[in-house]
């Protein structure tokens, strides 16, 4: 049951070969004796998620049309849950239980959806590697030796070791397509604005994007469909008509230009995530697209212009964690200083006081200019970069990461090289646009990820270039051998 | 040496929309701590604020009153500083891009002077919340602190002026008038002791004609009483230190309205760096001329224009007309007034005489007066068709305001009406000068021109007599005539 996609499940459920209650339990028991192995859990929501499942079979019976509806499934721990802890993967919210839901959440639980828990994650997303969570890091289920990728590295493990077919996740600098790209799995960060950040907690606002996780593009369509939605609650939400991401997956690629960065493909690019993803693109030609080099000139200044744009966003919005209202308080504070310094210096990790004190150097007085001014100056460019692009051509195409996952601590002493892990799924971010990893081979026995980029609120063109790729490959339904 | 005082104000406005700025909670003031202030008010993770558009309508609408260029673009951005009652850790407001950009006020001084006043900007914000530093009283323990955020979130606008003004008088003078352009518009309730409108001064004196002094920011003061005495305090302070060869040091000050003295709250050094950056969960505004002249053609009446009416329409002084123009419920009661006694005069004399005592005495409102229009206009009719005289009307006034009905029925039921029947006069005439022989005798010896002041003495009596209800100018006919006919 466990090796089903959830277009699988969905047609399972209403031919009643399992009810949504068998497959939720079933899940619930491989979490629990799996998960001990890869950690992708911080809270499992068992009680919770049997009283929903016997919900959808009731809708079920009456005749639900939903295709989530009763079909298990994931939450990033970022997203609020009603009545249930949300970390954040941090420390400081290690008591928090919000009093609303996501909007996210709300759609799931709308089309019926069964949430089995909530996954772990890099601390408030900030990371590539799971290392920083405070939850401990969540193990690659192709190698638990490496990392699974992050933030997104629980929604990523759950969704490769089978305990869940699809899982939400969110996309601030790759956060998404990186850990799918390591796990083996198909995400999609949509385009920003396509789904309300309401109530998933914030990082670095102007670049947070909701998206999902599965083990198909047809799945990832299918969870799409239930996620997207225009949200008043959300101003930067735009009211852009909803489309049935599963519409056009079928159709066929001819006339279809699929744009090669040659940037993508330089220095610091594995020999064989090289040639694993020339061969996707050698694919994707044989299935009918049209394939041609073009250039992103201001690729380099990606990651630098993330690095101070993302952590001045994150230096303000994460200020309201402060040992006041609600997460963690230090013991005993003596004064309102000694209170704000120790909780916020107990609560939060390294890497997230490393990001604050970047971002607040870049907006201080005399330096704002050069680097937040600049940095905005830059992040036109590599908008304007996409957007001749797309005047040529329909789809990019390249590498979603460097090199298969990395054995744990081989980049935590380095933050540099750690940010390069995103050195093609940033600029996506910075531009806005939709970006998606799917499986295309395996290097040294572990995954890797080809990125596709599209033009803004192109998902379904994405998702239609996946489907085609993987109705003629079968990379995604490979699972680690240790996994049965 | 002759010093010169500058002054520039940054006033605060609280916004009467019906909910806060970024979210649906309630503003309305004297709620229970707490009470009103929803996920997003707290901050609360996740949460998202979305722009209320009445305060854009509102803060457009003062643009607009005070000729000022509206921003077609308006971007709100964030200011970073730690605070128990600022749950985001940021105040969402305007820098770069405020929504009303330069304009003007005009005032009219006490000489009779007017003087522009210019409007750098004015931009929307979130108020803070408040810290209640009354742990015992709230059931904690002497050194706590409570905090209420019922207030956090609710609309402002500050208004920033260019340093035009020279005195207390003239910031007073800018700073009434500002209430009375923010009344009048009916986007601010206007109640300064509910910190519906704030204050903050900021003051420098210099050699006169000479370069600008290091100046001084007074936060937070919230009656014209306070700001005048607080200017002066603080002109003062400014001049001793430097006659004594001191310099000024740029600090904040905080003005305590019990104690009536300021003290230091923090210098420059000790100022916050607030990293302002454009606040990335809100796009920029974008108002069309449409919208624009949408909201010019919803603008009221407002106070200049008031007053030049009045001036016109009821033949009043111009400082006549700036008094009742100035708050629009003032002028309203004052035009109901005028309208259904038929005299604009009396009708302005009574309002800004027995009335305005009677509502500054109990410190009250003219929407909460004892008094209605109707009631005052009816008083005055009776004055105008001399049923009672003015002495009389005072006393009429007096029970009207004590809840005793319309001016007609206490007339009746006191029997105050004025005595204007000329056989009862002759016969209190007669009376009177028969009782006085020898003061009628000094009368008819004197000459013409001492004569009127003696007769002063036969009206008195006869008043007092009367009760003061016989009519003056039928009593004096009378009583001329009898005393000149020997």
């Amino acid at each position: 049951m466990h090796k089903l996609t959830i277009a699988e499940i969905a047609r399972k459920l209403r031919s009643k070969e399992f009810s949504s209650e068998e497959i939720t339990r079933h899940l619930l028991q491989r979490i629990s004796e799996l998960d001990t192995r890869y950690n992708s859990f911080v809270t499992v929501t068992a009680e919770q998620a049997i009283a929903q499942a016997k919900q959808a079979d009731t809708r079920l019976a009456s005749g639900d049309t939903e295709p989530m509806c009763g079909v298990p499934f994931a939450h990033k721990d970022i997203f609020c849950t009603n009545s249930v802890l949300t970390t954040c993967g941090s420390k400081m919210l290690s008591n928090f239980v919000p009093p609303y839901d996501a909007c996210v959440v709300t759609n799931f639980k709308n089309a019926g959806a069964v949430m089995l828990g909530k996954t772990n994650m890099d601390e408030f997303a900030m990371g590539s590697s799971n290392e920083t969570s405070y939850y401990g890091p969540v193990k690659n289920p192709w190698d638990t030796n490496c990392v699974p990728g992050g933030s997104s590295g629980g929604s990523a493990a759950a969704v490769a070791a089978l305990l869940a077919p699809g899982a939400t996740a969110t996309d601030t600098g790759g956060s998404i397509r990186q850990p799918a790209a390591l796990c083996g799995i198909t995400g999609i960060k949509p385009t920003y604005g396509r789904v309300s950040r309401w109530g998933m907690i914030a990082f670095a606002s102007s670049l947070d994007q909701a998206g999902v996780m599965a083990k198909s593009a047809e799945d990832a369509a299918i969870m799409l469909n239930t996620m997207a939605s225009f949200d008043e609650k959300d101003s930067t939400c735009v009211d852009q008509p909803l489309e049935d991401y599963t519409a056009g997956l079928g159709n066929p690629l001819a006339g279809v230009t699929v744009g090669i960065p040659k940037e993508y493909f330089g220095e610091g690019l594995n020999a064989g995530t090289q040639a694993a993803v020339e061969a996707a693109i050698k694919e994707l030609e044989k299935a009918g697209a049209k394939i041609k080099s073009i250039s992103l000139p201001h690729t380099h200044l990606a990651v630098p212009a993330y690095y101070v744009i993302a952590p001045a966003e994150c230096s303000a919005n994460l200020s309201r964690f402060d040992g006041v209202r609600y997460g963690y308080r230090c013991d005993e504070p003596k004064d309102l200083e000694d209170l704000y310094k120790r909780s916020r210096g107990e609560g939060f990790g390294d890497e997230v006081k490393r990001r604050i004190l970047v971002g607040t150097y870049c907006l201080s007085a005399g330096y704002y200019d050069a680097y937040y001014g600049k940095a905005q100056v830059v992040r036109r460019l590599i908008k304007q970069d996409f957007v001749e692009a797309f005047k040529e051509v329909d789809v990019i195409a390249g590498p979603t990461s460097p090199s298969p996952a990395f054995q744990f601590g081989a980049k935590s002493d380095d933050p540099v090289a750690m940010y390069l892990e995103d050195i093609y799924t940033i600029a996506t971010n910075l531009a806005g646009l939709p970006g998606m990893s799917l499986p295309c081979g395996l290097v040294d026995d572990k995954p890797v990820g080809l990125q596709l980029i599209g033009n803004y609120f192109a998902e379904g063109k994405l998702l239609n270039l996946a489907h085609q790729f993987q109705q003629a490959t079968d990379f995604h339904s490979l699972a680690p051998a240790s996994i049965a | 040496m002759e010093w010169e005082t500058v002054i520039g104000l940054e006033v605060h406005v609280q916004l009467a929309t019906q909910t806060k700025i970024f979210s649906g909670s309630s503003i309305a003031f004297g709620a229970e701590p707490n009470t009103q202030a929803c996920a997003i008010d707290l901050a609360m993770p996740g949460t998202l604020p979305v722009a209320n558009e009445q305060a854009f309508r509102y803060a457009t609408m003062f643009g607009l009153a005070v000729d000022a260029e509206i921003g077609k673009r308006s971007v709100f951005e964030r200011k970073n500083y730690f605070y128990p009652d600022l749950p985001k850790g940021y105040q969402t407001t305007q820098l770069e891009e405020p929504i009303v950009g330069p304009g003007n006020v005009d005032i009219l001084l006490s000489s009779g002077e007017q003087k522009r006043v210019r409007i750098h900007h004015a931009h929307l914000e979130e108020d803070a919340g408040k810290s209640v530093h009354e742990g015992a009283s709230l059931g904690f323990s002497q050194a706590m602190s409570g905090i209420d955020l019922n207030r956090a979130g609710t609309p402002l606008i500050e208004v920033v002026t260019e340093p035009d003004m020279r005195n207390a008088e003239e910031a007073v003078a800018f700073a009434r008038k500002l209430h009375s352009i923010v009344t009048s518009l009916g986007i601010c309730d206007g109640e300064m002791s509910q910190g519906s409108m704030r204050f903050d001064v900021n003051i420098s004196v210099r050699l006169k004609g000479g370069e600008l002094g290091t100046r001084t920011e007074t936060k937070n003061l919230n009656s014209f009483r306070f700001m005048e005495r607080c200017i002066e305090q603080e002109v003062e302070r400014q001049i001793e230190v430097l006659e004594e060869g001191g310099t000024i040091t740029q600090e904040t000050r905080l003005y305590d309205g019990d104690t009536h003295t300021a003290r230091a709250m923090r210098s420059k050094e000790e100022a916050n760096d607030y990293r302002y950056f454009p606040c990335p969960d809100l796009l920029p505004v974008i108002l069309d001329d449409d919208y624009i002249e949408q909201v010019r053609s919803t603008l009221p009446e407002l106070p200049d224009a008031r007053q030049k009416r009045f001036e016109e329409t009821y033949s009043l002084s111009a400082y006549d007309a700036g008094t009742l123009s100035a708050d629009a419920a003032v002028a309203s009661y004052f035009e109901a007034t005028a309208k259904a006694s038929g005299d604009a005069k009396l009708a302005a004399n009574w309002l800004m005489g027995e009335l305005s005592a009677k509502l500054n005495a109990e410190e009250i409102a003219i929407g909460g007066s004892k008094v209605s229009a109707e009631h005052l206009a009816g008083l005055i009719a009776r004055i105008k068709d001399q049923t009672i005289s003015n002495k009389i009307a005072k006393q009429v006034f007096e029970a009207m305001w004590n809840g005793e009905g319309d001016a007609d029925s206490i007339i009746d039921a006191k029997g105050l009406k004025q005595v204007s029947d000329s056989g009862a006069l002759e016969k209190m005439v007669d009376e009177v000068m028969s009782n006085n022989p020898s003061q009628v005798d000094n009368y008819r010896k004197a000459d013409e021109k001492k004569r009127p002041k003696m007769l002063g003495f036969f009206v008195g009596q006869i008043m007092k007599a009367s009760n003061g209800q016989a009519n003056p100018q039928q009593l004096n006919e009378i009583l001329k005539n009898k005393l000149d006919a020997e």
